[in-house]
């Protein structure tokens, strides 16, 4: 296991006196500088790819209606051309054991690339520090004007980022609230200032969320909120590429002219300019090793590479490896090879594995649900004819956005047929119908007590009475005394 | 449940309460600061693993323990506002029967213009109406389907509805009265009376006047014990009256079996069947359509 090197660092400066000191800590804010380089496009890449998905996705349309839409109220959510009903929570199921199986083989194989590249927080906290550059300037402009007293400018400055935060927040809430409410409605809702108590509660709720921890706690949040970074060290290994600092190459880290032989006045090749110190969003030095606040974004790779070719220097002082290639001095292939051990072959076998089951049962699921329930009171009665009647009620739930016609039969004794159902049955789109239905057999045809019967309920499409019928099986007990 | 509402109880619970809420906004605001000597880094807690991983005491940051605060703060609010203290019913008198009374209101509200349409409509027109006979379904599965089954056939002993044979009466107000106030039938028992010779040849008698196979001589013996006991309640010719409930026993229809088995048990130790009165329950309006669903059931020309 990799050892976070917490006690390196993080110990708070020792107390001039004896004194009173608070436990609770002062947070010191990290003014991160900008960067610019091959991990950082990518983040902006998933950041980009994110937030389309997010805002863009209320606003398609499905069969004249939103085509991702989580409509709680009818307990229905709608994805595209599926229909979700209650009873497919197991896809939900699925769908975390997927995201919870996803996490673990990433984590083994690189690390928090969760943390670095797609978590909410990471994301949000880039768009509003981009926003944050743009009004107030990179980081020596803002801590300079952190400490400058409250002018005009300063004033116009900071009223213009929160305006600015705070209007993207209040979009991120809208489209938040717009995946279970239907968003041109809610739009509408929102120009008449008419919408709901809930619907406002949400939205302002996810915008204030949004704009306090994007704008505020950033850091905080993955450093003292987040139980991931907990536990990170357990689900590493020596094998899993981490972020980490050449420290064989770079100490003696030290200033020197760039024309200068360092190697021969005892220097590694750290030249100890701190870049990757301040580009950190956590506030961490990487050069310390691993640390638990370290969200795997890179920054400091593409921080330090950008001042090893002005150096003219090999790039990688800082760099994605593992310990072992560390302390054996693995080549990059050898590294790479390592990838493929036991226990990320077998993360990646689980999750083939439940994705593909999950595909294969989502693609034969058939919109069509049946539940049979017996009547209590009446057990059974007698017909003529020695004829021996059950009555049960089928609850038939058409799940798809199309009519249907429901034909039901019954099997499974000798002349065993449903009475009083003579046409078919028409279940609105999206709908559930109860169906009583009386069931009569000779009371020759089973045995006393409980026979095994089985309904067959088939839905055909009324508009394409020459399609396939959708076939849906129940078993249920025929009581003959 | 009156064994905890004194008063005792109410003290307890209170006091348990105040008692933690105090508890920890003290422990929050005794650990809030901490001593640290001179030149000292923060404590180590003493755990080490892995050799030389060591953990360390450090502080927490200053919102933190504001959260704390603010979740006390919002329990407190929460104990005057809502009931949480004992028989302390809160200041904004809150209850789940209020919640529930006021969802009725509401529904009723919202139900009443639509109940109060069909209750203005005779019951063959609301029977004819298709979204009355959806209510009246949903209804009659709800309340009447554990007797009468989901089909409305009911079974041994409850009476099928679907066809024209009626105990009390089929027409509308009848239909109406009989779930209002619901109907207790009550059939003797014959048999320490005629004896069981006696209700065998009455079993007999009474299948012979719908026709069944039967004994004649047994038959003949029946009949007049039949005018001598029956035609009280059935008629002289088994026709039964509507006015007591007393059955039809000419037309084979049979409440609780037609064999000479079921027959002889239905008068040697007679049946008292009954059938629970709705009104009360259901309320006139809702009454009003279950009567208009059952209607229909032996109308079906009615629904076209």
């Amino acid at each position: 296991m990799v050892k976070m090197q917490a006690h390196v660092k993080l110990t708070p400066v020792p107390a001039p006196e004896a004194m009173e000191q608070a436990l609770y800590e002062v947070r010191k804010k990290i003014y991160p500088r900008a960067v610019h380089g091959a991990f950082a496009a990518w983040r902006w890449i998933f950041v980009l790819l994110t937030q389309l998905v997010f805002y863009g996705g209320p606003w398609l349309t499905w069969n004249a209606r939103q085509a991702v839409l989580f409509d709680l109220a009818a307990r229905k959510f709608y994805i595209f051309g599926l229909v979700f009903w209650p009873q497919d929570i197991v896809y939900l199921t699925v769908l975390l054991v997927i995201c919870a199986y996803s996490l673990f083989l990433f984590t083994a194989v690189a690390g928090r690339l969760w943390c670095g590249y797609a978590c909410p927080q990471t994301v949000y906290t880039e768009i509003f520090m981009w926003i944050e550059r743009k009004v107030e300037g990179d980081r020596l402009a803002r801590m300079k004007l952190d400490k400058q007293p409250l002018s005009a400018r300063k004033f116009s400055l900071k009223g213009v980022k929160h305006g600015l935060w705070i209007a993207l927040a209040l979009w991120t809430g809208f489209t938040f609230v717009g995946f279970f409410t239907p968003i041109h409605t809610l739009g509408n809702e929102v120009l008449n200032l008419s919408t709901g108590p809930w619907e406002s509660f949400w939205m302002l709720f996810y915008g204030f969320a949004t704009y306090g921890n994007a704008g505020w706690m950033r850091e905080q949040v993955c450093k003292y909120m987040c139980p991931y970074a907990r536990f990170q060290s357990v689900m590493f290994d020596p094998d899993t590429l981490i972020i980490t600092y050449d420290r064989e190459r770079g100490e003696p880290r030290g200033t020197r002219a760039r024309s200068a032989d360092h190697k021969s006045k005892g220097l590694g090749d750290c030249v100890d300019c701190g870049i990757c110190v301040q580009v950190c969003p956590t506030g961490i030095d990487i050069r310390n090793g691993l640390q638990y606040e370290c969200i795997g974004c890179a920054a400091c790779i593409d921080g330090c590479d950008q001042v090893m070719d002005k150096m003219g220097y090999p790039k990688g002082l800082i760099r994605y490896s593992t310990e072992n290639a560390l302390k054996n001095h693995l080549p990059t292939q050898g590294t790479l090879k390592r990838i493929f051990r036991p226990r990320v072959l077998i993360y990646s076998a689980i999750l083939w594995a439940i994705i593909i089951s999950t595909l294969v049962t989502l693609y034969r699921r058939v919109p069509l649900k049946v539940d049979v329930i017996r009547d209590r009171g009446n057990v059974m009665r007698d017909a003529e004819d020695a004829d021996v009647q059950n009555v049960y009620r089928l609850q038939i739930m058409n799940t798809q956005e199309i009519e249907r016609d429901m034909r039901i039969s019954v099997s499974g004794l000798d002349g065993i047929e449903i009475e009083g159902v003579s046409r078919p049955i028409r279940v609105a789109p999206a709908s559930s119908l109860m169906v009583p239905v009386r069931v009569e057999a000779p009371r020759a045809s089973g045995n006393k007590g409980s026979n095994r019967i089985l309904f067959t309920v088939e839905a055909t499409d009324p508009a394409h009475p020459d399609s396939a019928p959708l076939k849906v099986e129940e078993k249920a007990s025929f009581v003959i005394h | 449940m009156s064994d905890f509402n004194g008063e005792f109880w109410t003290v307890y619970i209170s006091v348990i309460t105040v008692a933690s809420v105090l508890a920890c906004t003290v422990l929050l605001w005794t650990l809030s600061t901490k001593r640290v000597t001179a030149g000292r880094t923060a404590d180590v807690t003493g755990h080490v693993w892995d050799e030389d991983l060591e953990e360390y005491n450090n502080p927490l940051p200053r919102w933190w323990i504001w959260l704390f605060y603010l979740t006390i703060a919002f329990g407190v609010a929460y104990l005057v506002l809502y009931p949480g203290l004992g028989s302390f019913p809160g200041l904004l008198k809150w209850s789940s029967r209020g919640e529930y009374e006021a969802e009725q209101a509401k529904a009723r509200e919202t139900y009443q213009p639509l109940y109060a349409r069909y209750a203005a409509m005779s019951i063959p027109d609301v029977a004819r109406d298709s979204q009355a006979r959806e209510m009246g379904q949903r209804l009659f599965l709800n309340y009447c389907a554990q007797c009468h089954a989901s089909d409305a056939r009911g079974g041994k002993g409850f009476p099928d509805l679907t066809d024209q044979d009626w105990l009390y009466g089929g027409d509308p107000e009848t239909i109406v009265a009989t779930i209002t106030n619901g109907r207790k039938a009550m059939m003797p028992a014959w048999g320490k009376i005629v004896g069981d010779e006696g209700t065998r040849n009455l079993a007999h008698y009474v299948i012979s006047l719908s026709g069944g196979a039967h004994d004649e001589l047994r038959a003949a013996y029946g009949k007049e014990l039949f005018a001598a006991n029956c035609v009280a309640c059935h008629g002289p010719e088994g026709k039964g009256n509507p006015v007591l409930g007393a059955a039809n026993l000419t037309d084979k229809i049979w409440l609780y079996g037609g064999s000479s088995t079921a027959l002889v048990e239905t008068i040697g130790k007679g049946r008292n069947g009954v059938m629970p009165a709705w009104g009360e329950f259901l309320g006139p309006d809702k009454v009003h359509i279950v009567a208009a669903y059952v209607y229909g059931l032996s109308h079906p020309a009615g629904g076209q």
